[in-house]
């Protein structure tokens, strides 16, 4: 019985639909052991992206991600990238913020109110990450990396990394520089080597277990330089999306499996 | 010459994988320094306590950026004995109380912009160090500090090194991760002489 039970198994286990089946259903078991509510967000996220919004009553769902207007699928995982209309290199929240103000009508200053939620009341660009993101899921991680800009972002990027500054005498590497060093007891992945950097940057943005908020990448860049004791990023700045390049570019092959669960 | 070829596919693969290493850093020409400090400047702002001035790089930075934190010996004794002079030493015990330390010891606030100016900061010194036996929860970014005083003694000079070391690392390491805790206005003199205790007070449970 056993045997006989068993070979289905196994016989079902290589039909594609099986497969298919089986890596939902290991998702879904993730997610719930879990008890991340991910999916939940990339819901209000969809509702928020076919939402009329603005002074132009329109939605977000003509906005051109990099792939075409509209296109979601995989266009989170290209990013960030050069855009010619803007002629800047954008991450996902600039090019919304972009969208916004320029497909919307919306004012900058409406725009930017309120980026960074709580637990409470997450904000309309966290839900948007998060839809946004989850369309990339199984998409390898390939940002722009052959336009000149993309190739002056990267290395702003990376010298960003290694700069140390500020009343701490921090960069970047100080704390992500080498491997097998902790913060307290929470492990400090080595960012500007590809080994460390594929599977964090495959699960951002993502889901914080400990606060119960949905992060985004410009809210982990700036609480590094919080936390670095540096003055503010300002939000979508050249240098906030200079270094999610150089970090998403050391990723770069990786499958896109976010919108993670973090502790 | 397949051979050839093959060596030096080799030893491009190799380099590629070289970069990525661990540890890595590259140095920093002054005209680089120059252009991510323009960035900064155009890119953040202030907030709360964390003033633009932040952006600026002192000497040691400087230094430290230059040469990818590893500095000409003559370079970096330059650097420590300026740093040295930073320092201002109490006079008479530098041996606090290390049962108020380990409040300072555990606190990790101060500095940010999040932080009330005024307020008593931490050292954020269980981040990177481990230090009493009974706080499990303890960084590695620094070397551990367990039987500190132990194993090397509790002298007036141990006590000014240790008071100095936490007040501005670089005067004795020029590219030190360590912040410069008392230069940096993070902590106070009365802190800095708990913390001296906290290591080397036999009866701190550091040294127990």
């Amino acid at each position: 019985m056993r045997a006989i039970a068993c070979g289905t198994v196994l016989a079902l286990a290589f039909s594609p639909a099986f497969a298919q089946q089986q890596s939902k259903f290991a998702d879904y078991q993730r997610m719930t052991a879990e008890g991340s509510p991910v999916e939940l967000f990339e819901l209000s996220g969809e509702e928020l992206w076919k939402k009329k919004q603005g002074p132009r009553n329109v939605s977000l769902e003509q906005c051109d991600l990099g792939m075409g207007p509209g296109v979601l699928k995989g266009a989170y995982a290209r990013l960030p990238r050069y855009f010619k209309d803007a002629d800047r290199v954008m991450d996902l929240e600039t090019r919304l913020l972009y969208c916004m103000t320029n497909l919307q009508g919306r004012s900058p200053e409406e725009a930017t109110k309120r980026l960074f939620g709580n637990a409470n009341q997450p904000s309309e660009m966290e839900y948007l990450s998060a839809y946004i993101a989850g369309q990339s899921r199984g998409v390898p991680i390939e940002p722009g990396s052959s336009h000149p800009r993309e190739k002056e972002s990267y290395e702003l990027g990376k010298a960003l990394f290694f700069h140390r500054a500020g009343a701490w005498d921090f960069s970047c590497a100080s704390c992500h520089g080498e491997e097998d060093k902790r913060i307290r007891m929470s492990e400090l992945p080595v960012l500007s080597s590809p080994k460390f950097a594929r599977p964090v940057m495959a699960t951002w943005p993502a889901y914080r277990v400990s606060n119960s908020q949905f992060k985004t990448m410009q809210w982990r860049i700036n609480d590094c330089y919080r936390q670095m004791r540096m003055p503010e990023p300002k939000y979508a700045s050249d240098a906030t999306i200079a270094m999610n390049l150089y970090l998403t570019a050391t990723a770069k092959g990786e499958t896109y499996r976010g919108p993670g669960t973090k502790r | 010459m397949r051979r050839l070829l093959l060596a030096s596919v080799a030893a491009s693969l190799a380099a590629c994988t070289t970069p990525g290493a661990v540890g890595e850093r590259p140095k920093a020409s002054a005209s680089e320094l120059d252009k991510v400090t323009a960035v900064l400047k155009r890119d953040f702002h202030e907030r709360g306590q964390a003033k633009m001035n932040r952006v600026e790089l002192d000497e040691v930075q400087r230094l430290c950026n230059l040469n990818a934190d590893n500095p000409p010996a003559e370079a970096a004794k330059r650097i420590e004995e300026a740093q040295l002079k930073t320092i201002k030493f109490p006079s008479g015990s530098l041996m606090g109380d290390w049962q108020r330390a380990e409040k300072v010891a555990q606190n990790g606030r101060g500095s940010m912009w999040s932080d009330k100016p005024g307020a008593p900061a931490g050292g954020s010194c269980y981040n990177c160090h481990q230090i009493s036996p009974k706080e499990t929860s303890f960084g590695t970014i620094g070397p551990s500090l367990l039987g500190f005083g132990k194993q090397r003694g509790n002298g007036p000079e141990m006590q000014k090194y240790v008071y100095g070391k936490i007040y501005n690392s670089k005067a004795y390491n020029a590219c030190s991760t360590m912040p410069r805790l008392g230069y940096a206005g993070t902590l106070s003199e009365e802190q800095i002489k708990d913390l001296v205790a906290l290591l080397l007070d036999p009866a701190s449970p550091v040294n127990k």
